[in-house]
């Protein structure tokens, strides 16, 4: 199958994939007790005012006719109102994306060169104290939830030393150094909690080539083990380390709740989940799609530059 | 002659194998003069591969030196520190493998693996090295020199990556190249190019080398002085015309007296209707690549016929088509003239029980999880309906046959030896109780000596059973021994078929020719001759 028949075909799902997802999301939420007016009112509710806000709101339609109404605002460009502060979800969505990304980003600036040096170190170093060392410690880090870990870093250089702030507020008006040393924790946790897989990955795929006969042979032509790894091994790993890293990408923008949660991260995640839990639908549809559409074309993008990688495709006889 | 440029001493090297180290070289000596070839003949398990990459101070992953002593250009080889062995690897001695398509990296170009060893040892720059390899490149007659490093390794045709090794090889001009097999994996008329060039190479040069292989007719074209190793003690070693003319061992004997089973093919008698008959086969793959164009083909119950091509010739692929797993595009296959369907899919029961298949690799045709009595059994259930002690007395007649052990009934396949794997194989097609056995290289991963038990193996079945053979092959010296007919094959078409004497007496198809003259003799004169007489032609 042609490349371009492949990415067509991956969009094409990914959008019916999306769909799919924001119905459930929105069967999920009317699933839930309690709508938006009784959370909104909470103690101070009376029948009365509920069924106000419930009437102005349009929420006593079925859900499927609302989610119907969404869908085809949507698909016009309209991504509503929220339910909350009464302004344009769009609106609402733009800087918080920007702060998740942002957070993304700078964890993958650190988490990605770092597992690669340490995956070719465990692997030129193999059976060594070093590679036992590596492994050990990234394996502990994923086997700790992200939560957990960021716990522990609040406790040890928040509370304890007192050098980074617990809380991760950001905003506009500040530098990009501020911003940094504000989202510090977090860009550790997130960084603790991607490595290993990554760095596990680079290591195995090296590994495993390391008893190719093209290695031989360059072990036989005299190389170092530097040069055998890093030059021979390591082109020829690309696909499968490619793979775990653009799904660790993934991971990045998707797994972000829970951090952002932690440290009172202003992104994405802490929207979603706030909204969540004061039952705002429109703001949770967007936030899902957002969430869906990066880890579907991601997952697409490995995909492709695993296929891309491989000298037989770039280069045809 | 002046001291010999590699002196190895009582050579001893062990294998981890069955959780324990076994001897797998047992105190070789080796003494090669400047310039000289030696050739390292022996079957699988000699030990022959591991001495030749000993002499690089290697050793394989699981195997380790045990004692002796390896003496290159008077350092000795086996005391250096690894930093040191690295100067002696690619720049002293080289090593040309058996498969370039492995032992090249993918991800680089042929150019960029040739100047990698004189740019890391900084024995040249880049452009010298690079200049170097376009002459080197020239010198071994690959097409385009100037461009051709440019190319990747899958980019090129087998033959010529095999010599873009050997190219790689003298890239720092070694004192010294192993050869491992370097023609094993090729075709008989690519193999002769490759020799050719390695023969010239040697000689321009005035290497030393050693040419390891199991071949005896291809060693004998190249080497002054032969080795003849088993289980890794030296069984007997001579000048090449010595060993020729006179060999003093019964081993010896017997590698050179391989290939001479002659299968009697007298009185054919041909049926009323042809128990296979092709007409107008055509197959491809995808709908897009044609692969069989315009087959036509019968077979006599009874007889052997050999399907002989290279590599890419569509010789499996008939089979392929024939049993119904690649269903033809076009064309029939009738079997006692009576049309099959076209996918095994629609094929009954009976009709699959006719046509059964051995393959080439024993090892991975068998399940190495299952017992003998599952693996020969399991067609006797699935044909027959025919289980318990009378399967296990069934799987051992077959075990009879075969001639292996009536209690091998209990062993795994994996504690059987290559040949008994081949046999267990054909027990297994023979539970069908089939018409026909199509044998699809079933000899070319075997040792020759058991090849050979193999192919008298299926010449008395044949008699006993009245079997009928399709052989797909592409050693010619095995259709020699074992056919009635031949069909021969070339890009997905018969070009000439007949009764052996017919095809392999003169005048031939040009094709015919070529893979026939391609077959090395046991004369160290043959590849000369042939070359001049192929030059005169030309």
């Amino acid at each position: 199958m042609g490349l371009t028949r492949l990415i067509a075909n991956r969009i094409a799902f990914g959008l019916i994939t999306l769909i799919v997802i924001t119905l459930l999301i929105s069967l999920a939420l009317e699933a839930l007790p309690g709508d938006f007016a009784e959370q909104r009112l909470g103690q101070s509710a009376t029948p009365e005012t509920i069924a106000a806000i419930r009437a102005q709101l349009g929420l006593n339609e079925p859900i499927l006719v609302r989610y119907w109404q969404w869908l085809s605002n949507f698909l016009q460009g309209d991504m509503g109102i929220s339910l909350s502060n009464s302004r344009p979800v769009s609106e609402l969505l733009a800087t918080r994306l920007g702060n998740t990304l942002f957070l993304a980003g700078a964890s993958a600036i650190v988490a990605v060169p770092l597992a690669l040096f340490l995956g070719i170190l465990a692997a030129l170093y193999r059976e060594s104290l070093l590679d036992k060392l590596i492994s050990t410690s990234t394996l502990a880090a994923i086997s700790l939830p992200e939560f957990f870990i960021g716990y522990i870093l609040v406790a040890l250089f928040a509370v304890n030393w007192q050098i980074f702030p617990a809380i991760s507020s950001i905003s506009d008006n500040m530098t990009l150094g501020e911003k940094i040393y504000a989202s510090l924790l977090p860009i550790a946790t997130l960084t603790f909690v991607i490595v290993a897989h990554m760095m596990r990955m680079t290591r195995a795929a090296i590994i495993n080539l390391m008893q190719s006969p093209f290695i031989e042979m360059a072990t036989l032509k005299g190389l170092k083990r530097g040069r055998i790894v890093v030059h021979h091994a390591l082109p020829n790993a690309l696909s499968p380390i490619i793979n775990v890293i653009v799904l660790n990408l993934a991971y990045l923008v998707v797994g972000v709740v829970v951090v952002e949660v932690v440290f009172i991260y202003p992104g994405l995640g802490l929207l979603m989940v706030d909204s969540v839990t004061s039952r705002d639908l429109p703001i949770v549809q967007a936030c899902i799609l957002i969430f869906g559409a990066t880890y579907i074309s991601l997952n697409m993008l490995a995909d492709i530059l695993s296929i891309i990688s491989n000298p037989r495709l770039r280069h045809p006889r | 002659m002046g001291e010999p440029i590699l002196k190895i001493r009582n050579l001893q090297i062990e294998g981890f194998a069955d959780e324990q180290w076994k001897p797998i070289v047992n105190g070789i000596d080796i003494d090669l003069n400047r310039g000289e070839v030696l050739g390292l003949i022996g079957e699988s398990g000699a030990g022959k591969s591991t001495i030749g990459i000993a002499t690089m101070g290697y050793c394989r992953p699981g195997c380790r030196f045990v004692g002796g002593t390896i003496e290159f250009d008077g350092v000795r080889v086996d005391e250096l520190t690894s930093a040191q062995i690295r100067e002696v690897r690619g720049v002293g001695i080289s090593y040309v493998a058996q498969s370039a398509a492995a032992s090249f990296n993918p991800a680089h170009r042929l150019i960029d693996q040739y100047v990698e060893t004189p740019v890391q040892h900084g024995v040249l720059k880049f452009q010298q090295a690079a200049k170097n390899a376009r002459a080197m490149y020239a010198t071994l007659d690959l097409p385009d020199p100037d461009n051709i490093g440019k190319r990747f390794p899958h980019q090129v045709s087998g033959g010529q990556l095999q010599r873009a090794m050997v190219a790689m090889a003298m890239s720092c001009e070694p004192d010294l190249i192993i050869f491992d097999e370097p023609t094993t994996a090729l075709d008989v008329t690519t193999q002769i190019e490759v020799l050719a060039a390695i023969k010239d190479i040697v000689h321009r040069f005035n290497t030393a080398a050693i040419y390891i292989t199991h071949d005896l007719a291809v060693v004998v074209q190249l080497a002054d002085r032969i080795m003849v190793l088993r289980y890794g003690d030296l069984v007997e070693e001579s000048k090449t015309h010595e060993i020729l003319n006179n060999p003093k061992e019964d081993y010896t004997r017997d590698l050179l007296a391989v290939r001479t089973f002659r299968k009697n093919s007298e009185d054919l008698v041909s049926g009323p209707v042809p128990l296979i008959d092709i007409n107008n086969l055509h197959a491809s793959y995808g709908g897009e690549i044609k692969v069989l164009e315009d087959i036509n083909l019968s077979v006599e119950k009874g007889r052997t016929v050999a399907i002989v091509g290279e590599s890419g010739s569509g010789k499996s692929t008939l089979a392929r088509a024939m049993t119904g797993l690649l269903p033809p595009s076009q064309g029939t296959v009738k079997y006692s003239g009576i049309e099959l369907p076209k996918s095994y899919k629609e094929r009954t029961k009976d009709q699959l029980r006719q046509m059964q298949m051995i393959y080439q690799m024993p090892d991975v045709a068998l399940n190495p999880r299952q017992k003998l009595r599952e693996v020969i059994g399991r067609p006797l259930g699935f044909y027959f309906g025919i289980d318990g002690g009378e399967r296990d007395r069934r799987v051992k007649e077959l075990l009879e046959m075969i001639e292996l052990p009536t209690n091998y009934i209990d062993r795994f396949t994996p504690e059987l030896s290559g040949g008994q794997k081949q046999r267990v194989c054909i027990a297994r097609a023979l539970a069908a109780q089939p018409a026909v056995i199509i044998c699809d290289e079933v000899t070319s991963a075997l040792d020759q000596l058991v090849a050979e038990e193999i192919l008298k193996l299926l010449d008395r079945l044949q008699k006993e059973l009245e079997m009928t053979y399709l052989f797909i092959t592409h050693d010619l010296a095995t259709v020699k021994a074992i056919a009635d007919e031949i069909v021969v094959m070339l890009r997905g078409r018969i070009v000439e078929s007949g009764l052996k004497d017919e095809v392999l007496t003169p005048p031939h198809h040009e094709y015919t020719e070529l893979l026939l003259s391609s077959v090395p003799e046991m004369d160290p004169h043959w590849l000369d001759r042939l070359l001049e007489s192929r030059a005169t032609v030309n």
